[in-house]
């Protein structure tokens, strides 16, 4: 990998990581004074950085790259960057299902601090979220952005800057959270000197999209592309404003929200629900857009129809965050105009599952034969369901039974498992034979009962916690004659136990398949070049895209 | 409209743009105007602050991800209300940087948590909840009462929380560790303690071991705040102007 940068992208990458440890040096010293958390977090950063280091310097003496390379897309931080989601997917998933089985039976764990669940959860979340979910998000994205414009990435130094930078992001996350660090706030957890280091990230990988679309040589930016790039400058607005804070000491880890109470809600809420909206779902609808009709191998069905879904998710998605906040002390004009944002967004998001359902007219042949196709097929029926399910819950009577929930807990995962889950193994099967040159994934079997172990993982999931969810608010509100409460809270605690080890269930059915999908992959990689490789989309100009 | 967007994708930096605006209406209408509506927020001239323990207390809750399962927001339902006591006002979470409102409960709501059950029960329940609560599904937190509470640089924290708003004062940070100290000392000199936190703050040793300030000592000393730092909630509404 090393030997396909130029020498003074060696250098640079050298310079960088030397900074970067000393960096860490001094966060470790700092944190070793106060006898501070932030001290690991310190070694940590210093590790990998020399850790990468060694691998540059291990190829620094290799030849020089050709200039034949800028006759074809550059691939590499693709293929590790899906190499490295689907290791997030076992471990995020791995976490989750271990959290699920502590909710059924509480002493499933070690007695140490690090494995309870609350330090737990958090690595759940953003493993699968940031981790799995991200380093797909960049890793297809360079794929898509160079086909789509038909221009190489601009250099080979950034695009690897964005995805080695983005997982010490997720590796300071998640080793916090078991460290003890954290700020609470709901995905967005990590602290402000690892929130600043993603806000360099993300800017160098804006301006690498940027960049390349500057180059493109397609005169019109396909509509995978706004998904991808409304991800990119949304996310970044969200998580600047709702990570604000003061740090009780530059040479610490703990820092202070700059909102509070009634306004810190609010402004968690809006991040929490737009990471939702353009982490989980305009990300995502990239990757939809452009690998469900290439594998199709049919035409976007209506360009009009991902223009108004494109601009009604954009507009409509930030206004929806107060429907977390139903009945609580947020004043009541921004619940109501949450909860009716939230109900029009129903609008933006059929059109767009109607459009990828469309999209397959003339092609459901394949989706019966082809799983990889069924899995993308599957996600957009996901994406449209959850999302129905949540304009009705952002509705405030329905709202009232629904929250603090396992209802909650059902929905997030039937856009999780049901959504993003299944458009990213659908798209990872569909680019690993086009990226490493083979004919096909190892084995279609293999794809096949990752298909049924992950749908049949998040039916269990989704319905356990329907049923959980339902009962919980039921018993929660539920009167006596005499007009006093009839349940105490344990009692509808005790009463989600089957339902809890029906989740974990059906969870670990989805992590089984994550870990059938890795040996597949794995496989594939592994398997020789097959001389008859599938159309080779690897060199410039690229053959025509399916909306063109 | 169609032709528009038309011209409007074959420029990047015109899409970039137009995202941005589009995307940043929603949230400058409902965000800001809670920061300039004098009514988003009860006033509450006697509202408390946190005192130094409970503040560590609060910091070990946060760390321990208690937010996970546990709300902290009683909404304006009745059965809420009769459940855990009068809704939740915004002036209760008024110097909550962050705010712990919560969005699960897998476990009980914990607003007006302060006083409803004995130090000793909360000791006894973290240790291992099983004990007071069979069916319980809550971790165990046995190792808070070994871990001394690092108390050393709690002034820090003090002066980052006034910086956010909080309004600790001059003598409140520089006494920051020795009051934490004596929040959990009863035989101790506490008079500055209660000078500058007020009278109802609580002295006593929370873990029953007086000879150490645990970890279990600020938790404990948080569960029993909870919800006492205001009476705003138990007040009849003001009428209004």
């Amino acid at each position: 990998m090393v030997s396909g940068l130029t020498i003074s992208e060696r250098q640079r990458s050298m310079a960088v990581l030397i900074v970067l440890a000393v960096i860490g040096l001094v966060m470790a010293a700092a944190g070793a004074n106060r006898a501070d958390p932030m001290q690991a977090h310190g070694f940590l950063v210093l590790l990998f950085s020399l850790g990468v280091l060694c691998f540059v310097l291990n190829g620094y003496f290799e030849p020089e790259p050709s200039a034949t390379r800028l006759t074809s897309y550059y691939d590499d931080p693709s293929k590790a960057g899906i190499v490295i989601a689907m290791l997030w997917a076992v471990f995020g998933m791995f976490i989750g299902d271990w959290v699920a089985w502590l909710l059924a039976f509480p002493d499933m764990t070690f007695d140490a601090a690090w494995s309870s669940f609350g330090r737990l959860r958090p690595a759940h979340t953003t493993g699968v979220i940031f981790g799995f979910g991200g380093n797909a998000l960049i890793a297809t994205s360079f794929h898509v952005m160079q086909r789509t414009s038909r221009a190489r990435l601009p250099d080979q130094f950034s695009p690897w800057f964005v995805l080695i930078g983005y997982n010490l992001f997720c590796l300071l996350a998640v080793s916090g959270y078991f460290l003890g660090i954290t700020q609470s706030k709901e995905y967005a957890e990590p602290e402000w000197y690892a929130d600043i280091w993603l806000v360099i990230v993300w800017v160098t990988y804006l301006v690498l999209y940027l960049r390349t679309l500057a180059r493109r040589k397609e005169p019109h930016i396909y509509v995978a592309n706004w998904y991808y790039l409304a991800f990119i400058l949304v996310v970044a607005i969200l998580h600047v404003v709702n990570n604000l804070a003061v740090p009780a000491s530059f040479a610490g880890a703990k820092s202070y929200s700059l909102f509070s109470g009634v306004q810190d809600a609010m402004t968690q809420w809006w991040y929490g629900h737009n990471a939702v909206a353009f982490f989980l779902t305009a990300g995502f609808l990239g990757m939809m857009y452009y690998y469900l009709p290439k594998r199709a191998g049919r035409p976007i069905y209506s360009y009009r129809m991902s223009i108004i879904g494109f601009w009604g998710i954009t507009f409509f998605y930030m206004w929806a965050g107060s429907h977390h906040l139903h009945y609580t002390a947020l004043p009541q004009w921004v619940q109501t105009l949450g909860m009716t944002f939230s109900v029009m967004l129903l609008v933006p998001s059929w059109i767009a599952a109607a459009n990828a359902l469309l999209t397959l007219n003339g092609a459901w042949d394949k989706v019966r034969d082809d799983a990889t196709l069924r899995f993308m097929m599957m996600a957009a029926i996901f994406y449209g369901l959850s999302t129905f399910e949540g304009s009705f819950m952002a509705i405030r009577s329905v709202n009232a039974l629904s929250h603090y929930t396992d209802w909650t807990i059902g929905h997030v995962h039937a856009g999780a498992m049901g959504w993003v889950a299944l458009i990213t193994f659908g798209s990872i099967y569909a680019v690993v034979p086009w990226l490493w040159k083979r004919e096909r994934m190892y084995s279609p079997v293999l794809v096949e009962a990752h298909f049924w172990l992950a749908l049949a993982g998040t039916l269990i999931y989704v319905f356990a916690m329907w049923n959980s969810g339902i009962i919980q608010g039921l018993m929660w509100r539920t009167y006596n004659d005499s007009g006093t409460l009839t349940y105490s809270f344990l009692d509808s605690m005790v009463a989600m136990h089957p339902y809890y080890v029906a989740r974990a269930i059906g969870g670990l059915l989805f992590l089984i398949g994550a870990i059938v999908g890795c040996y597949n992959i794995w496989m594939t990689i592994r398997r020789p070049s097959g001389a008859s490789a599938l159309t080779d989309d690897a060199l410039l100009p690229a053959n025509l895209q399916p909306a063109e | 409209m169609f032709g528009t967007h038309y011209r409007i994708e074959r420029k990047s930096i015109m899409l970039a743009v137009a995202i941005m605006v589009v995307a940043s209406i929603g949230g400058l209408i409902e965000i800001a105007p809670l920061f300039t509506i004098d009514d988003t927020v009860e006033s509450d001239p006697k509202m408390r602050v946190y005192t130094p323990l409970e503040l560590a207390g609060r910091n070990i809750y946060i760390r321990e991800g208690c937010y996970a399962c546990h709300s902290q927001m009683i909404r304006t339902l009745q059965d809420e209300v009769e459940r855990y006591g009068p809704y939740s006002l915004a002036v209760e979470s008024k110097y909550d940087h962050p705010m712990l409102w919560g969005s699960k409960r897998t476990g009980p709501d914990l607003a007006r948590l302060g006083g409803k059950y004995s130090d000793q029960w909360h000791t006894a329940h973290l240790k291992n909840p099983r004990d007071v609560v069979p069916q319980s599904i809550m971790p165990r937190y046995n190792w808070l009462s070994e871990s001394q509470l690092q108390t050393k640089y709690l002034g820090d924290d003090l002066r980052a929380l006034r910086a956010v708003g909080v309004p600790y004062t001059d003598a409140m940070i520089e006494n920051a560790t020795a009051d934490a100290v004596a929040q959990a000392s009863p035989d101790d000199d506490t008079a500055g303690l209660v000078k500058r936190y007020g009278e109802a703050t609580q002295i006593r040793s929370f873990d029953g071991d007086k000879g150490t300030v645990s970890e279990m000592d600020a938790l404990v000393a948080y569960l029993q705040v909870l919800g006492k730092l205001s009476d705003a909630a138990h007040q009849p509404p003001a009428p209004t102007k």
